[in-house]
């Protein structure tokens, strides 16, 4: 049974070999490791992970409807 | 060409008056590498009266696939000078001050102190961490920059935005230019974009990246805009 239906869109790297926009149908008690975990991104590769424009960390709980953009560090000059 | 004659294609972009404003704006460029050398290209061009260089760095070799003011002649040179001398040619009416010193918690405050915007042109995430701390504490509004690879991003920080403490919040994440090191062609449209933000918080014009950031995906040729929320 499908409990949350979310929206994540990768950014620069993350989108080689994925899709850049993903609507994930996710059980309940899901969180954002959930999504890193299907979409098979480190967590420590994801140095910024806003939930409906919010930055913070990974165990933050998802709900119907969430927006999950996730972006690698870009530090060049 | 008359000296009259210089700012003519700034009209009607900038109002005269704009135009003749920018020659009391003083702006302090923080790296002159890929990002740093282009964004000064065009401070200079367009008229902006006071640019301040800032780079302990030489040219060498590897610099010569983007960096605009790399070449057979600069190489070994440094580029706060070299940044400065080019500048001169192209606009002998305004002020370059070339700082040759590497950017570091003891002589921050003192490069970007007096100016009205800053431009991070850093090349690597510690200084540009510092960097927005030490803007934030003189209260100087800060146009950040950064690339890597087919990708780069733009936004615009204000004092007490922390936007900087979010880009780059794990000091242990290295930035995938790493990885990807970087094309000719990134760094050039990412300084064009913080250009045109300098240029709209000095005329204070409406549109700045404040509080969102602009990703540029220059491999699927997207541009998006993500806002953040506190």
């Amino acid at each position: 049974m499908i409990d949350l239906k979310v929206e994540v869109r990768l950014f620069a790297t993350f989108r080689e070999g994925r899709e850049k926009k993903y609507i994930l149908e996710l059980p309940e008690e899901s969180n954002i490791l959930t999504v890193l975990d299907m979409l098979k991104i480190k967590e420590e590769d994801a140095s910024i992970l806003l939930l409906n424009g919010r930055d913070g960390d990974a165990k933050r709980m998802l709900k119907d409807a969430d927006v999950l953009a996730v972006f690698p560090p870009v530090g060049g000059g | 060409m008359a000296r009259t004659d210089r700012y003519t294609r700034n009209m009607n972009t900038l109002s005269q008056e704009e135009n003749r404003s920018l020659k009391s704006f003083k702006v302090c460029v923080i790296g002159c590498g890929g990002l740093g050398g282009y964004v000064i290209e065009m401070l200079g061009r367009i008229g902006i009266g006071s640019i301040t260089a800032v780079d302990y760095d030489k040219f060498d070799e590897t610099n010569l696939n983007r960096q605009i003011l790399a070449n057979t002649t600069t190489l070994g040179r440094n580029k706060a000078i070299v940044s400065c001398e080019r500048m001169k040619k192209v606009n002998p009416e305004i002020t370059l001050n070339p700082v040759e010193e590497r950017f570091d918690n003891y002589n921050g405050n003192r490069i970007i102190l007096g100016n009205d915007i800053v431009v991070d042109a850093l090349d690597n995430s510690d200084t540009k961490r510092l960097l927005g701390r030490l803007c934030s504490e003189q209260k100087i509004p800060l146009v950040h920059g950064a690339i890597g690879g087919w990708y780069g991003q733009v936004t615009t920080i204000f004092p007490g935005d922390e936007t900087m403490e979010l880009l780059y919040k794990d000091s242990n994440n290295p930035g995938i230019e790493k990885q990807l090191g970087n094309p000719s062609f990134t760094p050039a449209l990412v300084a064009a974009a913080q250009v045109a933000e300098v240029m709209k918080v000095l005329l204070k014009r409406e549109g700045v990246l404040r509080n969102r950031i602009l990703y540029v995906d220059l491999l699927n040729m997207e541009f998006d805009v993500v806002e953040l929320k506190k």
